[in-house]
């Protein structure tokens, strides 16, 4: 007995130091990659213009200024559509189709997770397949059928698909199926409360963590979204599209466009920074079983 | 759970064909059907509905102009045949899934578990360090600014200041050093889902497993991570290799906001830019689509040989 507590005691707590130290250079070798492109962006947004054209350039900032901000919304006010246009495109869209795709979602993963139908499981296996597409494939087919809604060059173009992602379902599904327990819902169902009123207000609550991740993606995918092949006019593009147009500026606004990508950068970042709890318990679900 | 009892009920009757307790079971359900219906209906416009008609314009020669004319096969043999140019994107395409998919993977599985028994403080920020390029928007952009082809790049200027090149060397527009370029920008983006996925499988283990393998003889950490770590997580493995799949076939963008379009003599040319090609600038839709049909095939084989390899874990 004695012999077995020595040799767990070494395995479990004793770390090699060797592997320790190992581990920790190329930790600390992979964050430099991961981290100093990040901050190069950061450190070009704040460089006033004799800094920013240095040779070689620098890694530090001498003299801070918020002048490129400053530069991005001159240039942001100069264009043809008013820049809040863009604004609202982006954040409304965003909304729009988050809000959409957090109902539809979380009811049909309800659904799926907890009601037992006949073709609920060979729906989940459908969604679940369809996670190994990615969408710039199906774009062009995606284009043929929105011209046959006759959705192209509207607001719905972006928001209605935004409604029906796979990810988000998946992972609400999971997620509940891992965290609602039948026993509470029977004794709802039991008190004559229907199937709505028990996903709405028992269920829903129970999984929070699965919808703030769900709202939190939904988002990020819409914030970012570029130049949309299913949208023409320059008052319905995106944020994103108006500030790739100053980036593609050249170099006479290097300045500018470093302070674009930190101001777009900066509200995905800010809601995982938020949300990053809840998004890591959501993903303890995520597994798939077969 | 309710589903186990529903199957055992329908064993039980005898009385009943199977049909007609599916269909008792579906008037029972009504609700269900409702509760899904929304977000089927969306589902299946926009992502069955495009991979079906994908499938079947692949078999015509449509072009958004003319009423299309079924070819059969023709866009299939024209595609291995005679389109030099697709053999050079599914090459591309290859090369660039074999290293990005793997690297990233293991990249994001080695760092989630090196993380792994750090201080849930430390630990939120080295997970914020690692996650924040792929949700950053365009914020890769900033690659071409740290290998412009200027002497204000910041790889130019160092090489040139340390005497080993005396003239800049054009990154992105040179054949040789666009792909190797493009692939790292791929790995520094691709830490995204399966990372996350990881983390939370990582953390989920149950600690006593640990202390139960020590018992049965595991010496070092190398032995726990294949014997007790992974296989505890194989779940989370297979989301995360789908999802580095999906990630490393459909990168497109990025390539062609470093490179432009096409890239310099095709070098960064992958399947999803030549798809592009035909879709958007030559209209040929059917061959666009047959394209299209090549990814599927190869990504649901991709994940076929993947999960094949993930039952080893462990073994």
């Amino acid at each position: 007995m004695a012999k077995l507590r020595t040799r767990k005691h070494k395995v479990v707590l004793a770390r090699s130091a060797g592997g320790d130290a190992g581990i920790t250079v190329i930790l600390i070798i992979l964050g430099i990659f991961m981290f100093l492109p990040m901050y190069y962006v950061v450190i070009q947004s704040l460089k006033p213009l004799d800094e920013l054209w240095m040779f070689p350039p620098r890694f530090i900032v001498a003299k801070p200024t918020m002048q490129n901000f400053k530069d991005l919304f001159t240039l942001m006010s100069g264009g043809l559509v008013p820049f809040s246009r863009y604004i609202f495109n982006t954040v409304f869209t965003s909304i729009a189709g988050t809000v959409g795709n957090l109902l539809f979602s979380s009811m049909a993963a309800y659904a799926m997770a907890k009601i037992a139908f006949p073709g609920g499981k060979a729906m989940f296996k459908l969604v679940r397949t369809s996670l190994m597409f990615h969408k710039t494939v199906t774009a062009v087919t995606c284009f043929i059928l929105m011209s046959t809604f006759k959705i192209i060059d509207t607001y719905w173009a972006i928001i209605i698909p935004a409604w029906g992602t796979t990810i988000g379902l998946y992972l609400i599904k999971q997620f509940m199926e891992s965290n609602v327990t039948d026993a509470v819902l029977e004794s709802a169902r039991l008190d004559g409360a229907s199937e709505f009123k028990t996903f709405w207000t028992i269920a829903m609550p129970m999984v929070k963590p699965g919808w703030l991740t769900l709202i939190v993606y939904s988002f990020q995918d819409l914030w970012n979204q570029g130049a949309s092949m299913y949208i023409h006019s320059e008052q319905l593009k995106s944020l994103n599209y108006a500030i790739q147009q100053i980036t593609a500026g050249g170099i006479k606004r290097a300045g500018a466009s470093a302070a674009s990508l930190v101001v777009m950068m900066l509200v995905p970042i800010l809601v995982f920074v938020i949300t990053q709890s809840n998004i890591i318990e959501t993903m303890g679900s995520s597994g798939m079983k077969d | 759970m309710s589903h186990k009892t529903a199957e055992k009920k329908a064993v039980a009757r005898k009385d009943m064909t199977k049909w007609q307790w599916t269909w008792k079971e579906m008037k029972r359900n009504k609700v269900a059907y409702l509760m899904v219906a929304p977000y089927m209906i969306v589902f299946t416009c926009f992502t069955v509905l495009p991979v079906v008609l994908s499938m079947v314009i692949s078999f015509t020669d449509f072009n958004m102009l003319e009423l299309p004319n079924i070819v059969w096969l023709d866009n299939y043999v024209r595609l291995f045949l005679e389109d030099d140019i697709f053999l050079i994107a599914a090459k591309n395409t290859f090369i660039f899934a074999a290293i990005v998919g793997p690297v990233s993977y293991i990249m994001s599985l080695m760092v989630a578990w090196f993380i792994n028994e750090l201080s849930p403080k430390i630990r939120a920020i080295v997970t914020l360090i690692f996650y924040a390029p792929s949700i950053s928007g365009q914020v890769y952009l900033v690659w071409a600014t740290l290998f412009s082809s200027d002497s204000y790049g910041w790889a130019n200027a160092w090489l040139m200041e340390l005497g080993i090149i005396n003239k800049e060397i054009l990154f992105f527009e040179d054949a040789d050093w666009v792909m190797p370029l493009c692939i790292v920008v791929a790995i520094w983006t691709s830490l995204g889902t399966s990372f996350l996925a990881f983390i939370a499988g990582l953390q989920g283990i149950d600690k006593a497993q640990f202390e139960a393998g020590a018992v049965d003889g595991i010496r070092n950490r190398w032995q726990e991570l294949w014997y007790i770590t992974l296989p505890n997580m194989k779940s989370q493995l297979m989301f995360g290799a789908v999802m580095s799949i999906t990630n490393s076939f459909g990168f497109g963008a990025v390539v062609t906001a470093l490179c432009g379009f096409p890239s310099v003599d095709y070098a960064a040319h992958t399947i999803v830019h030549h798809l592009e090609d035909y879709a958007n600038q030559r209209f040929e839709i059917g061959y666009s689509s047959t394209i299209a049909v090549i990814l599927f095939v190869v990504m649901i084989g991709a994940n076929a040989l993947v999960k094949k390899v993930l039952s080893k874990v462990g073994s």
